[in-house]
């Protein structure tokens, strides 16, 4: 098998026309001041290849915003579980490594019996391809304490940009094939090798721990702060519009409601993402709920970002893209939260 | 494709139900046949998610023990919509049912042991569903206590067994209500009034507990004091299950997914946690 490759950067535009031969390709496309999104794209000209993490991460495509799960019958007295319909090849260009982590993460979470056939059937069908950033998006982003500034897996092919060319690391059979089937792509020199390891070395003079508080150390932060201040104090400043887990890489919450076609004989059930921020979420018939208060709800959303999942994942769920921070309408700052946990412990 | 459609977790399958009984102003009781009289297979304390197509699903507990073959009961309290939508519902309507889900109670470790049940309100139904198989199996456990309690006389649910069991020499029966009515000659007060009435014997006893969160609090403490262990007190929580597999978070009470870690969890399980009680 190919390890890796060179891809001229003039031949970008060539690698996606050609991908788009077979596949729908999305990549990063700029939408206005400082925000970018994963949209489809017919040529190289579309991407923008040096942007911050997208408004929405590309989860999207493994969990869309709304997914029909079952159509049912009334008459017939029938359901029937629908999952992956009409979701052809998907080629995602351009995914950093925090992104690659959170698809990681879902991976895993979905892949957990009871198996989520609805998010399995998608990803079966994707392609990804990742892209390294070579510095910091921006103050937000808090990827080198999570140890995502890195690459470490979950892609087929990843693409690192130097002077004249791209480093292309081929993971998986589904890259091979792309780079064998193009035909765009060249063997990776001594030089290229050496300037790849140059670039690496750099970031990590770059990229440093962005909290006060070391990646192993996270979990016991948490774990010691269920009765910490900082949640009386979100508790007044959250707002609950669920901007932070809806553009979470990692939050994969939802709601499962029924809809009925207008012949009103059958319909569908769909699922659509949900938020923990929302009042109703952990409300309970008979009235009674358990995360009345915002603080709470916060607290809930950072124990399943830095605590929970450790134990039933072996893994941190927060990527460190730095969305959460970047969307809060009551500038709620992740990193401004970890340091002062970490403080009042210190 | 790698997965079928077959091994999708959202496959409902369609109930038939034989019979319907107003218990209560709110409560409906709905005996229920899966297709080919299928057995349900569930243990007391699971619950099944109720579909009624075009409103919605809605997660139930089941009220009758496994022994009861060919069907089993459910008794719906009138809360939201799917659960006001079943209550339109007559003997030969169809509703959707998924599951059973989640870790019932574990029969298997109270055999042998002297048992307590305490039920408040609608917990009384989960309850419902082991007290049913214990007397099943009655000679399989020791002493066998229930302390029942709801808000009125009115409330009461399971109201001609619990004739029955007071009738029975081989268990013992208590029951009061917050507030009295008409007529009502029982018992009037909380349920932890009940308790001083039970003798235990505390490592052979295992405690059952289900009624709402403000009842947990203050039973909990009394069985502590009367040195039950932790490990031999049994819970089941109320959460708002929309999936039943794990997913999609709402029934989270800190680390755990209520709908597949619990519903049934033991005090020892959860005296640490943040979000449980």
């Amino acid at each position: 098998m190919i390890k890796s490759v060179l891809l001229k950067k003039t031949e970008l535009g060539r690698l996606i026309e050609k991908l788009a031969g077979f596949a729908t390709v999305v990549a990063p496309v700029a939408k206005g001041v400082r925000n970018f999104s994963f949209e489809e794209v017919r040529s190289g000209k579309d991407i923008s290849l040096k942007y911050i993490p997208t408004i929405l991460p590309p989860k999207k495509y493994f969990m869309p915003q709304r997914e029909k799960i079952q159509e049912f019958d009334k008459k017939a007295i029938r359901w029937t579980p629908v999952s992956g319909n009409g979701f052809e090849k998907l080629v995602i260009f351009g995914v950093h490594t925090c992104d690659l982590s959170g698809i990681q993460f879902l991976n895993r979470v979905m892949g957990e019996d009871p198996q989520d056939v609805n998010y399995l059937a998608r990803m079966e069908k994707i392609t990804l391809i990742g892209l390294e950033c070579n510095d910091y998006c921006d103050s937000y982003a808090s990827c080198a304490v999570m140890k995502n500034h890195l690459p470490s897996g979950g892609y087929d092919l990843f693409f690192t940009e130097l002077e004249g060319s791209f480093f292309v690391d081929v993971a998986t059979p589904k890259g091979e094939a792309i780079v064998r089937g193009t035909g765009l792509f060249s063997d990776a020199g001594e030089t290229e090798k050496k300037e790849l390891a140059g670039l690496r070395a750099a970031k990590e003079k770059i990229f440093r721990d962005e909290v006060n508080v070391p990646n192993g150390k996270l979990k016991e932060v948490f774990n010691r702060s269920f009765q910490n201040e900082v949640w009386n104090d979100l508790d007044r400043r959250c707002v609950a519009c669920g901007n932070c887990t809806n553009v979470c890489p990692t939050c994969y919450c939802f709601d499962i409601q029924d809809e009925m076609n207008l012949d009103l004989a059958t319909g569908s059930r769909t699922r659509s993402w949900d938020s923990c921020q929302n009042e109703e979420f952990a409300k309970v018939a008979g009235g009674e709920n358990f995360r009345k208060k915002r603080g709470l709800r916060q607290r809930h959303r950072y124990m399943r970002k830095f605590n929970y999942p450790v134990d039933r994942f072996q893994r941190y769920s927060c990527t460190g893209c730095g969305r959460c921070s970047r969307t809060c309408m009551a500038k709620i700052s992740l990193k401004e939260t970890i340091n002062t946990l970490t403080e009042e412990q210190s | 494709m790698t997965q079928s459609l077959l091994e999708s977790p959202y496959i409902v399958k369609a109930g038939k139900i034989l019979n319907t009984k107003e218990m209560t102003n709110l409560e409906k009781y709905f005996e229920i046949e899966l297709p080919g009289r299928e057995d349900l297979a569930h243990d007391p304390g699971q619950f099944v998610m109720v579909s009624i197509p075009g409103v919605g699903e809605a997660p139930i507990s089941v009220s009758s023990s496994p022994t009861k073959k060919g069907a089993f009961e459910l008794v719906v309290r009138r809360a939201g919509a799917v659960t006001g939508a079943m209550h339109q519902l007559k003997p030969g309507d169809a509703v959707g049912i998924r599951g059973p889900f989640g870790r019932g109670f574990p029969t298997k470790m109270l055999e042998g042991f002297d048992l307590l049940f305490i039920g408040g309100g609608c917990g009384n139904i989960p309850l419902h569903s082991l007290i049913a198989f214990v007397l099943d199996n009655r000679p399989r456990f020791g002493k066998i206590s229930i302390l029942l309690g709801c808000k009125t006389p009115e409330t009461r649910l399971f109201v001609d067994e619990l004739e029955q069991w007071e009738r029975r020499p081989d268990i013992f029966v208590d029951s009061t209500v917050d507030q009295a009515g008409p007529g009502w000659k029982g018992k009037v007060g909380l349920i932890t009034g009940l308790i001083p009435g039970v003798k235990i014997e505390p490592q052979k006893t295992y405690a059952v507990i289900v009624g709402p969160p403000i009842m947990y609090k203050f039973v909990i403490q009394e069985l502590l004091k009367r040195e039950i262990p932790d490990t031999q007190i049994v819970v089941s929580l109320e959460r708002h299950m929309k999936c039943g597999v794990g997913k999609c978070g709402h029934c989270q009470i800190a680390q755990y997914y209520c709908c597949q870690d619990g519903p049934v969890f033991t005090y020892n399980e959860i005296r640490n946690n943040h979000e449980a009680l």
